[in-house]
């Protein structure tokens, strides 16, 4: 068993460590992504710009997104189309097929304050608990949490965000929890 | 319980994101290049961090019909100026018009369509990498 969490923990301190190296974000010229001699770069927004002034976090963006929608850093529109809303659930749902690792807390609340129902039901999660074969190979590949998380919202190295309840802490049933927590 | 190979594997990858990559754009940056390359254009970066300061995800994802996958909505400069995809927005009303080509096509010419600093795209650049060692 220590062998097996040995494994885990290697990959990761290393990636912590080189997360906690660049503490800075990069200029458009030098992320290798644009063209330095593209005639936009001087107009674009530079990240570090717009990013420095929002609630920080050690990874992604290094901007806590739902802290800067809650307290009001931003505010991003609902809707472009006038007769579309949103509608926010305050839904957690209990996770148990973890191995040994504490249980996954999926919350509905923070993720339909940004997402339409549609963008999960049914195209990414059958809506029904326990419904779905989700498991960690599948969503380091890209799909159930994967598609979003490691490639725009919290990157997949930080396992203790979707594990956040230790089995010895937790008495209740899995599945859709009567109180929620997220909030 | 999982079986070990399974750990492993899950090890592997892991180690895989541990190491660094040779581009480090802004979190959540696509490169959409299904047709920009061969048009002699640049390719277009589109940057989710500048986007999601001004709208949910839900605008473009539900409401607009985007499809969540890089590349995946065929994107192409008659459908933009027919309002649809960047166009519901970049149309002088919501944001500034289409004639700022340079705006949008700001990439590195020669890269293929992704996310960068997603946990795919780290795999497969790796193991690409890890193969063209293996090769020379
Ligand atoms: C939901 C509306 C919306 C959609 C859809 C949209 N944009 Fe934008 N975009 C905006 C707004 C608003 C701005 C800011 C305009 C301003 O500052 O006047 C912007 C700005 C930008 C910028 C400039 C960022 C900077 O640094 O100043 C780029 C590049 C861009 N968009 C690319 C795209 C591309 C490419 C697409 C399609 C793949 C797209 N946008 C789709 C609303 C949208
Ligand atoms: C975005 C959320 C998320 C993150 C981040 C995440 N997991 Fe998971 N993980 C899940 C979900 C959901 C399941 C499936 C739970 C279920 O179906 O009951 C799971 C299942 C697992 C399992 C058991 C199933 C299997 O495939 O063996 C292991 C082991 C696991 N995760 C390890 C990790 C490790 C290690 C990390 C950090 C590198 C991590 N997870 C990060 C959401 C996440
Ligand atoms: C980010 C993705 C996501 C979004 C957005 C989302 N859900 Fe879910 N939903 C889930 C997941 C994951 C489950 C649990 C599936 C499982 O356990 O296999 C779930 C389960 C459910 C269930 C089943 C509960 C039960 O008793 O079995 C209902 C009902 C539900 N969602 C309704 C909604 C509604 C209504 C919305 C929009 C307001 C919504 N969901 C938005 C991911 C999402
Ligand atoms: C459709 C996209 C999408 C999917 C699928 C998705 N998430 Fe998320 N998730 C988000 C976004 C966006 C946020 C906001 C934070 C951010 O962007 O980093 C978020 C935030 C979270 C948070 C942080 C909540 C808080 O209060 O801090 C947790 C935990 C989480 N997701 C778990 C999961 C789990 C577990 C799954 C799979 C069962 C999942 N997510 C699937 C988009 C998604
Ligand atoms: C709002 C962002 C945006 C603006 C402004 C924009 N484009 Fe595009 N353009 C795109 C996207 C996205 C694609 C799809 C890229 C791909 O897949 O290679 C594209 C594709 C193209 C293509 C290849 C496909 C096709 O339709 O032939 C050409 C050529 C092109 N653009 C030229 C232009 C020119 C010329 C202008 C200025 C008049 C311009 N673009 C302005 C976003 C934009
Ligand atoms: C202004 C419009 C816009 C907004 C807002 C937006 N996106 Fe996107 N998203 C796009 C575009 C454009 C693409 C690329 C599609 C293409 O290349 O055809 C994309 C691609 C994606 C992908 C696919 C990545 C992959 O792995 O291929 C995911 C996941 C995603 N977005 C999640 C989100 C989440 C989560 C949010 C909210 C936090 C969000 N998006 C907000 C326009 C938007």
């Amino acid at each position: 068993m220590k062998f097996k969490h040995s494994l885990y923990i290697l990959p990761l301190s290393l990636s912590f460590a080189l997360l906690a190296a660049e503490p800075s974000w990069r200029t458009l010229v030098e992320d290798g992504l644009h063209d330095p001699t593209s005639p936009a770069i001087g107009v674009l927004q530079e990240p570090a710009s717009a990013l420095s002034l929002l609630p920080p976090d050690t990874t992604g963006n290094q901007v806590s997104w739902i802290r800067a929608l809650r307290e009001g850093y931003i505010e991003p529109r609902t809707n472009i189309l006038p007769e579309t809303k949103i509608e926010v659930l305050d839904m957690d749902i209990i996770m148990e097929k973890t191995g040994e690792l504490s249980l996954v807390m999926f919350p509905h609340k923070p993720h339909t304050e940004w997402l339409d129902c549609a963008n999960c039901h049914d195209k990414i999660f059958v809506e029904k608990v326990d419904a779905n074969p989700i498991n960690m190979f599948a969503i380091l590949s890209g799909e159930y949490c994967g598609q979003c998380h490691g490639a725009v919202a919290f990157p997949l190295t930080e396992c203790n965000r979707c594990h956040s309840v230790a089995r010895s802490s937790f008495t209740g049933k899995p599945g859709v929890q009567p109180i929620s927590v997220s909030d | 319980m999982f079986k070990n190979g399974k750990c492993i594997f899950i090890a592997f990858i892991l180690s895989l994101l541990a190491t660094p990559i040779m581009v480090a754009a802004e979190y959540g940056d696509v490169l959409i290049n299904n047709y920009s390359d061969e048009a002699g254009m640049r390719p277009v970066v589109f940057p989710h961090w500048f986007h999601r300061i001004r709208f949910r995800c839900k605008v473009c994802h539900a409401d607009l019909g985007f499809k969540m996958e890089a590349g995946g909505n065929q994107i192409n400069m008659l459908k933009i100026i027919d309002g649809e995809y960047c166009g519901a927005c970049h149309n002088g009303e919501v944001a500034w018009a289409v004639e700022n080509c340079d705006i949008c096509h700001t990439g590195k010419p020669g890269q293929p369509t992704q996310v960068h600093q997603s946990t795919a795209s780290k795999l497969t650049t790796t193991t690409k990498r890890k193969q063209a060692e293996s090769v020379e």
